[in-house]
């Protein structure tokens, strides 16, 4: 803990840091029916420190989406905490938020309004929080466009003029033309053509340098989040199972579910046929979570301890000193890991 | 080689017959609209030009000259080109004015009933919830209503005129206005730019009025056709049955109420004015057809 390496780390500052977020929702709940509760997102503590890029991984319907609108203030958290830069943003005004964090979103195609030009799209952040004259926001608009790969005249367009990478653009241009600190990137290249993907990803890697951001990734493309992760977290029915530095999951993880979402990405080659990965069924009902572990029904090594205790998040010794740090440790829960 | 090349030939014909079976059909929903546009235009400029239009005073009464017909009647005269009425006066300077009234209460009770409709529509599509809950209460109560009887109470008790019916229907037609902007919005509500909006901290009246509103106006605007061409002929009914316009006040509905005693005998009496309101209330559904299909996305109308 007294290595060098270890005490510069340590005061690197935290863009994001989640303590024990929590989101319930309740669901249903007429006269005839007993409401049920679904915890989707549990207890979910991460921390990440400016200038990297955090991915976070694991199937839909896993609370990675409630995660991001906890973030964005979208949505409010049952418990726990968001501090940003440092701040609580809980009870923080959205106007004041929005300065730090932005949104890019999945679908390039429901993300931006259909009746309004490209223009106002991307200048709608300046005209909302009243920065600078409207020619200035438009100066703003233009050079914006331009570093994102858009052609002058994209301006006077629609979105429905658009293609699905444009408009992905567009979207990214939305998000940074207030200079935000950390962007929260909803699987933002998912629902677009694979040869667009890599330009888009390209692009956010780029951006990223030149303004000095710090990105979350929700993505449930492995192959993406190894191109573009410095560190990475797994979550599972709304809990995080592992997290750790890219190397450490992609060639180490240590979690059996981790592994199986490793086992599980599809290779290019042919006749290997869609691998097994021996997860049996699909997800448990989230309203009904497994007790213990929630992994224990699908999990190739649980033990009967497994339906009985719920294993904690705990930090796993890597033997170097520098590894065992806070910034670089890794972290799993799991009784056998 | 004919018999080589007639498959080709054969698919190449169905290709152009399709293609103009799609061109036919474009322009046969392009020509609903052009010609709903077209009659309710010149029925708007006859309706603001009446002053100038009509031949007589539409009020002026001379009981020397009652029940002349039409000019296509044996007895008919170009002096009064569709004849005159029981006391004589003037059917086509009534026909005329009654123009402006079937127009101003139709447009004007539309524009009421969107207002609250879609306001209650929108909010209760965008909060959800308890706010969903009351909309939906009050909308329901509302269906439970039948129009005409509670407008025909109503009028009884305050008593019929321009106004009232015009405060009445527009406090009653906006069910499908509500209908119709709540289920919009709640598609709408979960759109990824209106949470785009939301993160940027946009106030709740940007949001409602910019991002939401304006990609629900298609469907709105198509409501608002079929409602201006509902309030017209409730209109016409409730001046029919006396609780409406009150004489002698040149409405449709009240040419057809007065002349129902002669309809035997004169019957261009109840039929000038009755096609009159046909014309009109087909031009504005044909309108209402034209632009649904316009606001279908893509030019698709599946």
């Amino acid at each position: 803990m007294s290595s060098p390496t270890a005490a510069t780390n340590s005061v690197a500052p935290l863009a994001l840091e989640l303590c024990a977020l929590s989101k319930t929702f309740k669901l249903g709940g007429g006269m005839l029916h007993k409401s049920q509760t679904l915890k989707a997102v549990n207890d979910v503590s991460l921390r990440v420190p400016r200038g990297q890029v955090m991915g976070l991984v694991g199937e839909s319907g896993c609370g990675k989406s409630t995660l991001a609108k906890m973030l964005l203030g979208l949505t409010k958290p049952s418990g726990g905490d968001v501090l940003i830069n440092g701040k609580a943003i809980v009870n923080a005004n959205q106007k004041a938020l929005a300065r730090h964090i932005q949104p890019i979103f999945q679908d390039p195609y429901s993300s931006l309004n259909p009746r309004q030009r490209i223009a106002q799209i991307v200048g709608l952040p300046l005209r909302i929080h009243a920065i600078g004259t409207p020619k200035e926001q438009a100066a703003k608009v233009d050079e914006m466009l331009d570093m994102v790969g858009l052609p002058k005249r994209a301006a006077q367009q629609y979105p429905g003029q658009m293609s699905g990478g444009q408009r992905q653009r567009v979207a990214i241009a939305r998000a940074l033309i207030m200079r935000p600190d950390l962007v929260i990137c909803d699987e933002p290249t998912s629902a677009l053509d694979v040869s667009v993907q890599a330009q888009i990803l390209n692009l956010l890697l780029d951006l990223k340098d030149e303004f000095g951001l710090t990105y979350l990734f929700i993505s449930h493309n492995l192959a993406v989040v190894e191109h573009l992760a410095d560190r990475l977290a797994v979550m599972y029915l709304g809990r995080i199972v592992e997290e750790g530095t890219r190397e450490q999951i992609f060639n180490a993880p240590r979690h059996p579910y981790t592994q199986a979402l490793l086992a599980s990405a599809l290779t290019p080659e042919p006749g290997l046929g869609v691998p097994d990965i021996g997860l049996g069924a699909g997800q448990p009902d989230p309203t009904q979570p497994p007790s213990g572990c929630a992994f224990h029904p699908r999990c190739p090594v649980a033990k009967p301890q497994c339906s009985q205790q719920s294993p904690a998040l705990s930090a796993i010794a890597q033997g170097t000193a520098q590894a065992t740090h806070q910034g670089s440790q890794a972290r799993v829960a799991c009784h056998f890991a | 080689m004919a018999q080589i090349l007639s498959p080709q030939v054969a698919s190449e014909q169905h290709l152009v017959a399709h293609w103009q079976s799609r061109l036919f059909r474009s322009t046969l929903n392009n020509r609903s609209l052009a010609i709903g546009l077209l009659i309710i235009a010149s029925l708007g400029i006859v309706a603001l030009l009446a002053p100038w239009l009509a031949p007589h005073d539409p009020y002026l009464q001379n009981t020397a000259n009652r029940m002349v017909p039409p000019f296509w009647h044996d007895t008919g005269s170009w002096t009064h080109p569709l004849g005159t009425d029981r006391l004589g006066r003037d059917y086509l300077s009534r026909l005329i004015y009654g123009t402006r009234i079937s127009l101003f209460i139709g447009l004007v009770v539309a524009l009421i009933s969107g207002l609250i409709g879609t306001t209650m529509g929108v909010l209760a599509g965008y909060f959800g919830g308890r706010v969903d809950a009351v909309v939906s209460y009050l909308l329901t109560t509302r269906l439970a209503m039948p129009v005409v009887l509670v407008a025909l109470a109503m009028a009884s008790l305050i008593g019929g005129s321009m106004l009232t019916v015009t405060l009445l229907l527009g406090l009653l037609l906006w069910d499908r206005f509500a209908v119709v902007a709540r289920s919009a919005t709640q598609q709408l509500r979960d759109a990824e730019y209106v949470q785009a909006a939301q993160a940027l901290g946009c106030p709740l009246p940007y949001i409602l009025l910019r991002e939401v509103l304006p990609n629900i106006a298609g469907a709105l605007i198509v409501v608002a056709t079929l409602e201006v061409a509902n309030a017209i002929l409730l209109e016409a009914t409730l001046s029919f049955l006396g609780m409406g316009v009150q004489p002698p006040s040149p409405s449709w509905g009240l040419m057809i109420a007065e002349g129902k005693t002669y309809m035997f005998f004169q019957p261009w009496v109840i039929t000038i004015p009755g096609c009159a309101l046909f014309v009109l209330v087909l031009a504005i559904n044909l309108l209402g057809d034209g632009l649904r299909d316009l606001s279908a996305p893509g030019g698709r109308n599946e």
